[in-house]
């Protein structure tokens, strides 16, 4: 059983003028939210939002005079607890013109929020909740990390497209030319990767280790021959046959045998001459605006149509130069949705800011941090029992030291981490549960523990048989001798009478 | 001796200097393919192709985080890069190049799998490092090549030496191991294949169908990784991989004695299409004259040129098809490169190679045996040396003190000897000689052993098969009988330029020899079942009659009135009157 209690130091900063009418104690004052979230019967993770009330101090005062809710958030920022989980919610009046119409709560770059204040205490403290959940983990993102617990169908299909918690990922770009006869595709992906996937890497290096690397593959074809429609001469494919695409092109893709680490795959398809232009209709028979789709822990594919030569007679092949800032948009698009970092559900009236050159923001950075870590700490609780029930399985099975001190390092560093947790520390227990997981995955898969080394009892058994079964015969001719004679013996005192 | 072992240690390492690098017409590349294949028919009649894949990368893969590739594969060049490899070739074969008969091979690979892999200096644990190459390489190429560990990994001293540019020779950074029983089939073939930028879809490799070439008395693929000068002042590196696979078609016995092919004949198909990714894509046809009398053969269609070139000391001419050529295809839509042979040819003509060997195991019996080496130099007046590589697994225990090398009946001593000896389950033999062959000569080395018992563990699945050694291997720089001129590596035909030539007047020739077979003496598997069984059985009917001792109750029965048979003598006796029983 998994007992997580997740806590989130939170401050809420009223402006002048934004302070509800209804609180109970004089400003500052400390008050605390808890949740369950509820998995299973057998996990709980509780959620609990330590809310530290204060008034504005004069810098901060200053800052939220800022023209745009984006300014007043770059001034804010050298001013918070910028520690990884902790949350800064500042709350504006409600007629205040610093948020834009109709727009309620304002989620920064970083680890910070406007809030307009709501009338009531109550109201409030509903927005806060929900803009806490957005900035943090909502029962979802939980549910979703959690997703080897949860009972199948209770689970949203947007959770399972979420990658697996690792320490590491490896990321492919793979450019697939079908027809290099026809098109000679060139593309600058290492441009590409310094200038869109690098500042998003290096702020995901808390999470995890990742390389990046490319190659083209030339006679690369998807596994199914698209459709032709005569009213817009092109070529669809359609929505249900996606998932028969990626097999034979991933034959072709090389598994990454140096590494142990789950692969990303971001595919760009420009079709063959004789296929072209190639669209991805959805389910409802409209093309996709992007050209793309995603496989869920598993990669992107976006097909890149090739614009026909001006005049036929033009020679072939064809030189193509992709235009990487659109490939890189879909491709970081598909990779945040692969993290789980879509923010598609978020209501209306709350205005994202786009995190810009670094392609994340800070709260979403700690979003991801409070996932993997409970997932990690659900991953080493899963290890250390399957360890446990072989080693109850095979009675006989030795446990080298060295495992014994891995397994030991695993339980110790999942206590850390789940100490850590309670005590708001994000970062400290999101490294405890990495090194729990290294440990136990260690301590699991060491070749010592193999299954088949131990000698199956059963099968000792069949070799004594040529024993056992002589010396059984006249055990057994004897108790059936014994039988007879008891029931003779029976039989006789009734033959008396 | 000395002297000259030192020249030939000198002369193996030499490395490869391209030449300036071919310009490419538009956009400048940094990767380029060139594609070959060589068909030559042999002097039994089989004909020999050899295809050559050369992607050349004008990039470090030892630097640089990111990595994007383009020809070159990803899976190899992260491998190269991950795990500090220097150089790396990996042959797996199928079957045996008869040297004495097919002549020299453009590139033999022994039979199994062989591995030989130099690392880099900077690599600290090169054992760590050759195993986890080893492991990868066997799921890249879906071969055994993890069964590759300390008992039959070797590092030589002599033999090997860097194809590549190399700064240092220290061999603790070399190892080399051979599985002779390893089997090659498609498995391996489809991954070898997927390596080639244009996979088995367009230009050469269309040809290499698997059914055919498994068809073939030989088959050898191989994979050579090594760093080459980008240029010819050799101040930036090139990583050069090429992909080798060399089939043996056997047309005199298959072709009712007829020794015509074609490339539909061997292969089931033509070549249809270029390669587009490839900047060079031909194929050699060798219709050297022999004895320099008129051509005895002719190819159809016509070549797009002819090209001469002296190949290991032999003046060949080649009928050269330049796929990339718009000629070729304009007439028809396809190449199926004929060869017709205008007059039978008689066999007596065979020319025997100018070095070549022959192993086998000699002695009687399951205890003691002899390893026989024979090497032949049948060049009329020039004698030279020979570098001999031994790998014999550790249960086969040499008797060094056996060790003879006889030439024309007197004993030939080596002027350098490599020996290390193996340890139980730990490591092999490794025996590395260089030998003075003088000319026009046989050069007998034997050696004995001891057949060791193994732990009943220890035995294959098939223990009676018997035990492979792995070939035995020679390196070694034959004088050329015609002089060479020096040429550009870079233009010359691949099949010429993987050995490093290092003047006019010799070349480079490793040769491998048979691979044997040993029997060891083997218990009978069945044995301890039996025992168990026996001692069983045994035990078991010692315990059931205590048991019926001990819990039967005995009690003395009444003699009862007879039967038959009594009564019957009754009668008798009372007739001879005597008292009945």
């Amino acid at each position: 059983p998994v007992q997580v209690q997740l806590v989130v130091p939170m401050a809420v900063v009223f402006g002048p003028g934004s302070v509800p009418g209804d609180l109970p104690r004089p400003l500052p004052f400390r008050d605390v939210k808890e949740m369950e979230i509820s998995v299973n019967l057998r996990t709980s993770v509780t959620s609990r939002y330590e809310m530290r009330y204060r008034s504005t101090t004069a810098q901060e005062e200053a800052a939220l005079a800022a023209a745009t809710p984006r300014e007043a958030d770059a001034a804010l920022y050298p001013l918070q607890d910028t520690t990884l989980g902790s949350l800064t919610m500042y709350v504006v009046p409600e007629t205040s013109s610093l948020l834009p119409q109709g727009i309620d709560v304002y989620v920064g770059k970083h680890r910070s929020a406007l809030v307009r204040a709501g009338g009531s205490l109550a109201a409030l403290q509903a927005r806060l909740r929900e803009v806490a959940q957005v900035m943090s983990f909502t029962a979802s993102s939980i549910a979703a990390a959690l997703s080897e617990r949860v009972p199948d169908g209770q689970l949203s299909p947007d959770a399972r497209r979420n990658l697996k918690s690792s320490l590491g990922y490896e990321i492919t770009f793979s450019l697939l030319n079908p027809d290099p006869k026809s098109h000679t595709v060139d593309w600058d992906i290492e441009g590409a990767v310094n200038r869109f996937v690098k500042p998003v890497l290096d702020k995901l290096s808390l999470v995890a280790n990742f390389s990046v690397d490319s190659q083209i593959l030339y006679y690369a074809v998807l596994g199914v021959t698209p459709r032709y429609d005569k009213e817009s001469s092109s070529f669809l494919l359609s929505a249900h046959s996606l998932p028969h695409v990626i097999n034979p092109v991933e034959a072709r893709l090389g598994s990454s045998a140096a590494s142990l680490y789950p692969v990303l795959n971001f595919l760009l398809y420009v079709p063959e001459r004789s296929h072209s232009p190639l669209y991805i209709q959805d389910k409802d028979g409209a093309p996709v605006s992007t050209n793309a789709f995603h496989s869920p822990r598993w990669g992107g594919i976006m097909v890149y149509n090739v614009e026909g030569p001006a005049s036929p007679q033009a020679s072939l092949p064809l030189h193509v130069d992709v235009d990487m800032a659109r490939v890189m948009e879909v491709f970081l698009a598909q990779l945040r949705l692969l993290f789980g970092l879509s923010w598609e559900e978020v209501p209306p009236e709350f205005l994202l800011e786009s995190p810009g050159n670094e392609g994340l923001a800070d709260w979403e950075l700690d979003h991801l941090l409070w996932a993997h870590t409970v997932e990690n700490i659900a991953t080493v609780s899963t290890t250390l029992t399957s360890l446990a029930q072989l080693l109850d399985k095979i009675g006989n099975i030795v446990i080298k030291d060295d495992v014994a001190s891995e397994v030991y390092r695993a339980v110790a560093s999942v206590q850390s981490a789940v100490t850590e947790l309670s005590l708001g520390h994000l970062l400290a227990a999101f490294q405890a549960s990495k090194e729990a997981v290294t440990s136990s995955e260690r301590a699991f898969f060491d070749p010592s523990l193999l299954h088949l080394l131990y000698f199956p009892d059963d099968q000792k058994f069949a070799i004594y048989i040529p024993l056992f079964l002589p010396m059984a015969v006249p055990i057994l001719l004897s108790l059936a001798k014994i039988v007879r004679e008891t029931r003779l013996r029976k039989k006789e005192p009734t033959k008396m009478d | 001796g000395g002297m000259a072992a030192a020249a030939l240690l000198l002369l193996l390492l030499a490395a490869a200097r391209p030449g300036p690098g071919r310009a490419d017409a538009g956009r400048e590349r940094r990767d380029a393919l060139r594609e070959e294949l060589l068909l030559s028919p042999l002097p039994t009649g089989d004909v020999a192709a050899t295809f050559q894949f050369r992607t050349r990368w004008d990039a470090d893969l030892q630097r640089g985080a990111v990595s994007h590739y383009r020809l070159f594969p990803k899976a190899l060049g992260r491998l190269v890069a991950a795990l500090g490899v220097r150089e790396l070739h990996l042959a797996l074969t199928q079957g045996f190049w008869r040297t004495r008969y097919w002549g020299q091979p453009p590139l033999q690979a022994p039979a199994g799998a062989e591995l030989w892999v130099w690392f880099q200096p900077t690599v600290t644990d090169v054992d760590k490092a050759w195993k986890e190459l080893s492991n990868i390489l066997s799921g890249i190429f879906c071969a055994s090549l993890n069964f590759i560990d300390s008992t039959n990994t070797v590092i030589p001293t002599a033999s090997f030496k860097p194809l590549g540019l190399a700064n240092g020779t220290d061999h603790h950074l070399l190892r080399y191991a051979v599985l002779p029983r390893e089997v090659v089939c498609t498995e391996n073939l489809t991954p070898w294949k997927k390596l080639l930028p244009c996979g088995s879809k367009a230009g050469l490799a269309v040809l290499l169908k698997a059914e055919r070439l498994f068809h073939s008395s030989y088959h050898s693929q191989a994979v050579h990784i090594r760093p080459i000068c980008r240029d010819a002042s050799c101040l930036a590196l090139s990583w050069e991989l090429r992909q080798t696979l060399t089939v043996v078609f056997d047309f005199f016995s298959s072709g009712q004695g007829k020794k015509d092919w074609s490339l539909f004949k061997m292969f089931s198909r033509t070549l249809t299409d270029t390669c587009p990714l490839a900047s060079q894509s031909k194929v050699y046809v060798d219709i050297s004259p022999k004895n320099k009398e008129k051509e005895l053969l002719e190819v159809s269609p016509p070549p797009t040129s002819v090209h001469e070139a002296i190949v290991q000391g032999d003046k060949k001419t080649y009928a050269v098809y330049d796929l990339l050529s718009p000629s070729l295809f304009n007439t028809s839509r396809s190449l199926n490169v004929q060869l017709k042979w205008k007059r039978p040819q008689d066999s007596s003509e065979m020319p025997i190679p100018t070095l070549h060997a022959q192993r086998y195991v000699g002695g009687y019996g399951l205890q003691t045996g002899e390893i026989c080496t024979l090497i032949y130099n049948t060049h009329p007046y020039r004698a030279f040396p020979v570098i001999l590589l031994e790998t014999v697994p550790w249960y086969l225990r040499l008797y060094v003190h056996t060790l003879a090398i006889i030439t024309k009946g007197k004993e030939n001593k080596p002027s350098y000897i490599h020996y290390q000896p193996a340890q139980d389950r730990r490591r092999p033999h490794l025996l590395e000689m260089l030998i003075q062959l003088p000319a026009n000569s046989v050069t007998k080395i034997t050696i004995q052993f001891e057949r060791a018992l193994l732990k009943w563990t220890e035995y294959p699945p098939d223990p009676n098969h018997g035990f492979y050694v792995g070939s035995s291997v020679l390196s070694a720089l034959v004088p050329s009988v015609t002089a060479m001129k020096d040429v550009d590596v870079e233009q010359s035909p691949l099949f010429t330029s993987l050995f490093p030539s290092s003047d006019g007047s010799s070349y480079f020739v490793r040769l491998y020899t048979e691979p044997l077979l040993v029997n060891l003496p083997t218990p009978d598997f069945s044995m301890p079942y039996n025992v168990i069984c026996l001692t069983c059985t045994v035990v078991a009917v010692c315990y059931g009659s205590f048991y019926n001792l001990l819990t039967r109750t005995f009690h003395v029965e009444e003699p009862s009135r007879g039967g038959l048979a009594k009564r019957l003598a009754n009668v008798i006796r009372k007739f001879r009157g005597v008292p009945p029983l």
